[in-house]
């Protein structure tokens, strides 16, 4: 078999495998669902969510672990995850194929020329790992302070490094980056003395936005996917979807005018495997430095890695189009280098890594000088149960969106600029969307989180149980009553579906009774029989008072004594009984409904949100879930005691 | 020939053509215009088809209408129950398709109380399959997620092992129904598919407390065949059940007071909500059985008024002691 064949076939195995692993990302132990399907694997095997993860929290988490086999197979035998595993990858080879098919030889040569500007794959990697690297350079930075022995060896380090290259021929650039990385950190280490450094810097885990895995993830999960949703339950909705379903079609289209244009110039993933493929013992190459020059190899380079020039290795996908396509076995991939020589340098200048590293760093404090991590916390926001807080959630948080689809009620949803720009397409809670709030036993979000953004918990921990019990139910948030909406409250009609709807025992929200004159409700009767009384004033809708909810109360009556009204025509309202003490024509009475009166207890409310999601006010709710005493923050407590 | 005059030619013919396919496209666009349009624009409140359900209910006997038996075992109740009615067989007989309307309301474990027991939905199954039903659909719709609920509570798979489909409400699976002289159902979504061809309707409640109507039984039930938001009708809950009452006229009710949920209703969420009371309802009044089953929380069927809006309605007998109830107990 050709080894293009099985390129093809691995990469139609893994597309197929990543697909299916979207669609059974839904609760339940049906073979097409969740039940033991490794759904992560993918988003595992992706080292650039590793070492995110890994610069923001300094640890790898769980499966994280895979990334490991990605990295020593592409350090031994080059790029093949982009070209044979990677299923955003191969779609895009796909539409690539579609868009340029019909093209004349020369005119694809064209389009798969290297170009200079395939460069920025790597600022963008390195933007985005600088802005996963604050907390870690703030760390560095305060050791002086904190611990004057470690301080004073990285300060003697970065200066005789720093003076080492000085001394040396600069060469390329990475030994530029790497001297002035030393030489920045001799100016932070001093600077460190003298600020706050963790004032400065910050880390926000980013690489979601453009990395492919997550980015294709999402895409799948909450655009492409819900054509079929419909299928098997009710239709589900996503707020940010438009703009995830921008970016996705957006980098889908660029096929058309160069052929993996998003792997070449865009992807981060990939712009990582490059700077890994550096000492790679196999490369693909050429055997003699002259050919023929059909440069057929060009006709369907998917890396445009030059194989007929002086080939860029950090390219090369692997593809093995060029090995196919040579007449003359010109191409081989093997230990030698290209006989036409190596470009060895993916052509990073020490500006543009300085502009990226410093953008990439300094975006993060701009950001937040919005203050939503800390004074200026959105109580929109309320994250699934187990989600970290807020600044340690930005640090894991990849955006694939994984508890979005496995949400079975579909409350989670992907935010647009709620948290922020960095909170951009992670997930919160949207009570009026879905099939009820956040389902009391339920847990699956965050037992699919691939990062611990969302800590897995047990159903124990989140209903506060077992022993779990001393800490009590985990809180997303507190509901509120907005007495000028609600029903009983702002407008004498009995409701209490909030109350009845809690799923707490005992129940957060309780009843206060109360009883109300209705609109007109003062009344003179006109006249008097055995079950009924005549009463002057405004018509009455008839059988509207006959609910069982309604009630009149004589003026001189003992306190706390009324009588059922059962049904009412015009001017008239009916009792079941009639009166002890019969009234008479001329008595004042006043028409009174019974109300049951929401009110929240904050020591009982979890924030489930199932309340809001019930309350008949089906436009701005008159119960809503906000923040406040939400778990993952105890700063922002609501009672004083819990 | 010069090559002027080809050209001319050429020009010609080729304006000619061009013309009659603008011509052409003129006389389309104005067809199609003309013949599209609406001078009034849409009408105000577009009333669509309306659907409604069958009457299931059998024709007046003189056979027992309530039993009420005593027993901490939903199967063996069940069956007494059933027999002292005159058995299954008088209710489903050979070809019947049968829906039985659950109370799958929310997503917790049967143990809560909060839904119909999935033994009992399940031996359900099994009778109605037994005295030859042609097939026997499960349905709700419920408060909580429909997927979570008929999962969580254990019923699904009960269900189906037992034979039954499961019927989830899709947004296909309700169409508008009005009902006659009715203040609140009008023009409102039910939930009719699973009623397709169906010829049986079994009712199974269990016994709940409920702070808005007093209590939730057999015809309060029936708010699950509602689609929308109906929450709205809380604020008149007891003419929506007396109008559920009449849109809904099922063959048979069971109200399982095996366990009641005393405290906390309708969504319970602790064992401490409950009180075992072992008794099995089966009735052909659900008027009677809820005014019997008002008596297990601890009320009186006077306290609840949807009861006595139903019996006055003419849709059973709030006095159920005088429907000279068949009692008896299974161990």
């Amino acid at each position: 078999m050709k080894i293009v064949t099985v390129r093809r076939i691995a990469q139609i195995f893994f597309f197929g495998l990543f697909a299916w692993f979207c669609v059974v990302t839904t609760v339940g132990d049906r073979w097409w669902q969740l039940r033991g399907w490794p759904v992560n694997w993918l988003l595992q095997l992706d080292p650039l969510v590793a070492l995110g993860t890994l610069l923001t929290t300094r640890t790898i988490y769980a499966g994280l672990l895979w990334a490991l086999v990605t990295v020593v197979l592409t350090i031994l035998l080059g790029r093949f995850f982009c070209g044979w595993v990677c299923p955003f990858g191969a779609l895009h080879q796909f539409i690539g194929w579609l868009g340029n098919r019909r093209k004349k030889h020369a005119e694809r040569v064209a389009a798969n020329q290297y170009r200079s500007g395939q460069v920025i794959k790597y600022y963008i990697l390195i933007a985005l790992l600088a802005s996963a690297s604050g907390g870690l350079l703030a760390e560095v930075l305060r050791w002086p302070r904190e611990k004057p022995a470690a301080g004073l060896v990285v300060l003697v380090a970065s200066l005789i490094l720093t003076l080492w290259f000085a001394m040396q021929k600069v060469v390329n650039g990475w030994k530029q980056a790497a001297e002035w990385f030393a030489g920045l950190l001799f100016i932070g280490t001093v600077l460190g003395f003298l600020v706050q450094p963790e004032a400065l810097v910050a880390s926000s885990l980013q690489i979601g936005l453009l990395d492919p895995i997550p980015l294709f993830q999402r895409s799948l999960n909450l655009v492409i996917l819900t054509a079929f949703d419909g299928l098997a339950t009710a239709s589900r909705f996503y707020l940010a979807a438009w703009s995830i379903a921008a970016v996705f079609f957006a980098a889908l289209l660029l096929n058309w005018w160069i052929p993996r244009f998003y792997c070449r110039f865009i992807c981060p993933l990939g712009a990582l495997f490059g700077v890994l493929v550096r000492w790679t013992p196999w490369r693909v190459g050429k055997r003699q430095g002259e050919c023929r020059g059909c440069e057929l190899c060009e006709n369907n380079c998917e890396g445009a890695c030059d194989p007929f020039g002086k080939i860029h290795p950090h390219e090369c996908l692997l593809c093995m189009n060029c090995l196919r396509a040579c007449r003359q076995a010109q191409m081989t991939y093997g230990p030698n280098r290209s006989a036409a020589g190596e470009e060895p340098s993916p052509g990073i200048t020490r500006r543009g890594f300085l502009t990226a590293a410093v953008s990439g760093l300094a975006a993060v404090p701009a950001v937040r000088l919005a203050g939503l991590t800390s004074q200026n916390w959105n109580p929109g926001v309320i994250r699934p149960p187990g989600a970290l807080a807020e600044e340690d959630f930005l640090q894991r948080c990849i955006k694939c969106d994984q508890c979005v689809r496995v949400c079975p009620t579909n409350v989670i949803q992907p935010a647009t600029l709620e948290a922020g720009l960095e909170g951009l397409w992670t997930p919160l809670l949207n009570y009026r969307v879905g099939t009820s709030g956040c389902q009391l036993n339920c847990i699956a979000c965050g037992n699919v989180c691939p990062t611990a953004a969302i800590r897995p918990l047990t159903l124990d921990e989140k209903l506060g149980r077992g022993s779990f019990a001393d800490h009590g139910p985990l809180r997303l948030g507190t509901a509120f009553v907005d007495r000028d909406r609600c029903l009983p409250w702002a407008m004498n009609k009995p409701c209490i579906v909030c109350q009845e709807n809690c799923p707490v025992s005992p129940k957060a929200i309780y009843i206060r009774e109360e009883f109300q004159v209705i609109h007109d409700g003062e009344r003179t009767i006109s006249a008097v029989a055995a079950d009924r009384l005549t009463l002057d004033g405004a018509v009455l809708r008839p059988g509207t008072l006959g609910t069982g909810d309604y009630f009149v109360r004589l003026e001189n009556a003992a306190a706390g004594e009324r009588h059922l009204i059962t049904d009412n025509s015009a001017q008239e309202v009916e009792f079941a009984a009639p009166f002890a003490t019969a009234p008479s024509a001329g008595d004042r009475i006043f028409l009174e409904a019974r109300l049951q009166q929401p009110c929240v207890d904050p020591a009982q409310c979890i924030g489930c949100g199932i309340c809001e999601h019930e309350c008949p006010v089906s436009g701005l709710r008159a119960i809503r879930v906000s923040a406040e005493n939400e778990s993952r923050n105890p700063r922002h407590s609501l009672t004083a005691r819990s | 020939m010069s090559q002027a005059n080809d050209f001319n030619q050429l020009a010609r013919r080729d304006f000619l053509v061009r013309t009659a396919k603008a011509g052409a496209a003129i006389v389309t666009a104005g067809g199609v215009g003309f013949c599209l349009h609406d001078r009034q624009g849409p009408a105000a409140n577009l009333a669509g088809k309306t659907v409604s359900l069958p009457d299931f209910s059998l024709p007046a006997s003189t056979a027992p209408k309530l039993s009420i038996v005593t027993g901490a075992d939903r199967v063996k109740t069940v069956n007494r129950a059933l027999a002292a009615l005159g058995g299954i067989e008088r209710f489903i007989q050979s070809g019947d398709r049968v829906v039985l309307k659950v109370n799958a309301a929310f997503a917790s474990p049967a143990a809560l109380g909060a839904t119909s027991h999935p033994d009992l939905v399940a031996e359900m199954t099994r009778l109605c399959l037994r005295a030859g039903a042609a097939s026997v659909i499960v349905t709700d719709n419920p408060i909580n997620d429909p997927q979570s609920c008929f999962a969580l509570t254990g019923i699904a798979r009960a269900a189906e092992a037992a034979g039954a489909k499961i019927a989830l409400p899709m947004a296909s699976s309700f169409q508008p129904t009005t009902l006659a002289g009715a203040t609140l159902i009008k023009d409102w979504p039910l939930l009719i598919e699973p009623f397709k061809g169906v010829t049986k309707l079994i009712g199974l409640a269990p016994v709940k407390d409920h702070h808005r109507s007093g209590a939730s039984l057999t015809m309060k039930n029936w708010y699950g065949l509602l689609g929308g938001r109906r929450n709205v009708f809380h604020q008149d809950i007891h003419t929506i059940i007396l109008e559920l009452a009449r849109l809904v006229r099922p063959t048979l009710v069971i109200l399982d007071g095996t366990m009641t949920m005393m405290t906390n209703g309708p969504t319970g969420g602790s064992l401490d909500d409950l009180k075992p009371t072992n008794m099995m309802i089966a009735s052909t009044d659900a008027v009677a059985a809820d005014a019997f089953g008002a008596t297990l929380l601890g009320k009186t069927a006077a306290s609840l008024p949807f009861i006595g809006k139903t019996a006055a309605a003419g849709l059973g007998t709030a006095d159920f002691e005088s429907l000279n109830p068949v009692r008896d107990h299974v161990d």
